[in-house]
């Protein structure tokens, strides 16, 4: 009998051992998701639990998946590039960039430096408003109501930011193959500046909220700790790996764009555990901030002034050419219905995205359309190892470590 | 990057393993070292435990589909040293019914992602402790992402509000799944324009 069973079962249930007639005690499986507010998307995750310790956890996945990349195959180059804003769409640009980034790499497109400067600048924006999502959904997670509704405000502010560049709050589609698609107005590199003025007191206040908080506090530390073995094993990047003392960040081992010139620094945890993330993350907003700020300065100077778009083969001519120039007509046409073509090869390319290691490997075949690409998500690792981190924790820990791996299903079923 | 070091690491891999290299690449600013299959995985230990690779860091695996080709896939392993920041790309062409061998062994983080290939393409691996469909439906046929696959796929899903339950039926669209092709037919279109064909019947 089960404890706590009203029954009275007078067959044998299977509950009692017939010959020293004790009580025996069944693992119980629960279905964590598809639909729970914690799980940070649709995760299905079948956990074994003994009491209340998770002895299994056996993630399934896939339910958000559409086929981005059988459906890549069918399209040109530029009609793929708002499918990587789908994937983590909580901070679409970094995503694009990893695209634009191989597509550079095997045309041999070199991005003019205004160009680069609003990449870097919007890759930050991007960066803080995920680990703004991160930071206050895992707040939530775990029992803090507050620090969602303080951080959804800069988000906002932020989203009408990447509004004011390309149109779009979320799927913005701004980064194009040789620069960015518009340029910035001198105003929003004001307000980006104003914002940047302000943004620290949040930080301030969210920290307040969060970083003594007894009850975070007691629900993070020491949850879901990693080694740098570990680390290696399971492939974290982002983080994952600089909570547990690793100092690897693609943006200064393997620069790519301009960060070789902006001054940051990379913030690493000690302990590895869920708390030194969130830590890791508040402090990376601050890093981000500077960037924003050198960028800014940077985009003022009259050297980052200039065009934001490599014109060539690959980029749609001027407005004001296609008025008159009959061959820049043709170029806007051939560009938008047949697209450029790509030369035979293969690139990995890789960028710094919020949550680790985002990479593409690309297949051309020198026609207009991309034979194959392989979108490595930071995600994807993280959550595999799920049965490995949270085996012997808590079943109330389990998301607490989903919200310090940083999920969403957008770029891991893809 | 460098290509030099590159050249460097490329030499001395061919050297440590001459049996398994098939032959080596730098193109991009990247590594590309094709081996025959079955060394899969003594290779990638190799890669990670050698003092001049320390390839610790399992990045990607994927495959790519050349249905043309007698060795129908090509499988692909990306590897990373964050010791010596290179990063490497493994290749092997195989067969269709060519059974690769797992990395779980090596780098337990191999595990989705085989499980993904074996989804996407068909590829089966030797020593995968579970390698169950991973992305796709429960009950799921077919491999999306082979060339053959049609990018509508065969089955579509509804909810049915009679039976209470969702059903499966054959995909049927009510318009045609428009492809366009705009490759441009001076360079590389495989098709005959319509009207064309009328100049070869003259001669």
């Amino acid at each position: 009998m089960m404890d706590g069973d009203i029954r009275n079962n007078i067959y044998d249930d299977g509950s009692k051992d017939t010959l020293t007639d004790e009580q025996r005690i069944r693992n119980f499986n629960i279905n964590f998701g598809p639909q729970h507010p914690a799980a940070h998307g649709v995760l299905r995750m079948v956990l074994e639990l003994d009491g209340e310790i998770v002895e299994r956890a056996d993630p399934h996945i896939g339910l958000l998946h559409r086929g981005t990349e059988k459906l890549m195959e069918s399209r040109t180059y530029l009609q793929n590039l708002p499918y990587f804003d789908r994937l983590d769409y909580v901070a679409p640009m970094n995503q694009e960039h990893a695209w634009c980034l191989a597509i550079e790499r095997l045309t041999g497109t070199v991005v003019p430096r205004r160009g680069s400067l609003i990449r870097v600048l919007y890759c930050e924006i991007g960066r803080i408003l995920n680990h703004l999502l991160n930071v206050t959904t895992q707040a939530m997670d775990v029992g803090a109501l507050t620090p969602p509704l303080w951080g959804f405000e800069a988000r906002e502010e932020l989203m009408v930011f990447y509004e004011r560049a390309c149109g779009a709050r979320l799927h913005s589609a701004y980064f194009r193959p040789g620069g960015v698609h518009q340029d910035l107005t001198p105003k929003l590199l004001d307000d980006i500046e104003e914002f940047c003025g302000r943004f620290p007191k949040l930080l301030d206040d969210i920290e307040g909220l969060l970083t003594e908080n007894r009850i975070f506090k007691q629900r993070n530390v020491d949850i879901c700790v990693i080694s740098q073995d570990e680390v290696l094993e399971w492939g974290y990047s982002g983080v994952m790996a600089r909570g547990s003392d690793m100092a690897w960040d693609l943006r200064r081992a393997q620069p790519y764009e301009c960060y070789d010139e902006f001054d940051f620094d990379i913030p690493v945890g000690k302990a590895g555990d869920c708390y030194d993330r969130y830590l890791c993350r508040m402090a990376e907003m601050r890093e981000s901030t500077k960037i924003i700020l050198q960028a800014l300065a940077k985009l003022r100077a009259p050297e980052g002034q200039g065009d934001v778009l490599a014109r060539g083969k690959l980029t749609p001519p001027k407005r004001s050419d296609m008025k008159t120039s009959m061959e820049s007509l043709i170029h806007h046409f051939k560009l938008y219905t047949e697209g450029f073509h790509v030369p035979a090869g293969e690139v990995y390319a890789a960028v710094e995205a919020p949550k680790g290691e985002f990479g593409v490997y690309l297949v051309a075949d020198g026609t207009n359309k991309p034979y194959r690409a392989k979108i490595r998500a930071p995600g994807y690792l993280h959550l595999q190892s799920m049965d490995h981190v949270a085996s012997g924790h808590m079943l109330a820990d389990v998301s607490a470590i989903i919200g310090s791996m940083d999920v969403v299903f957008g770029e891991i079923d893809r | 990057m460098d290509d030099t070091a590159l050249h460097e690491l490329a030499a001395h891999i061919e050297m440590k393993r001459p049996d398994d290299v098939i032959s080596s690449d730098v193109a991009f600013g990247e590594l590309t070292i094709t081996i025959s299959v079955q060394s899969a995985a003594s290779f990638a230990e190799f890669l990670r435990d050698d003092k001049n690779c320390l390839f610790s860091s399992l990045v990607d695996i994927t495959a790519v589909d050349w249905p043309e080709r007698p060795e129908r896939f090509d499988m692909v392993w990306h590897f990373l040293s964050m010791y010596r920041n290179q990063r490497i790309r493994i290749k092997a062409a195989i067969r269709e019914e060519t059974m690769v061998p797992s990395l779980t062994s090596v780098h337990p983080c191999a595990d989705w992602f085989e499980r993904e290939v074996f989804d996407m393409f068909g590829i089966l691996f030797s020593g995968h402790p579970d390698l169950r469909r991973l992305l796709t439906d429960y009950g799921f046929r077919g491999h999306p992402l082979r060339k053959d696959f049609p990018t509508t796929g065969y089955v579509e899903v509804r909810y049915d509000e009679m039976l209470k339950r969702v059903v499966y039926e054959p995909v049927n669209l009510t318009q045609e799944y428009r492809q366009f092709d705009f490759l441009s037919p001076w360079e590389g279109a495989k098709y005959i324009l319509p009207g064309d064909e009328k100049g070869e019947e003259a001669k």
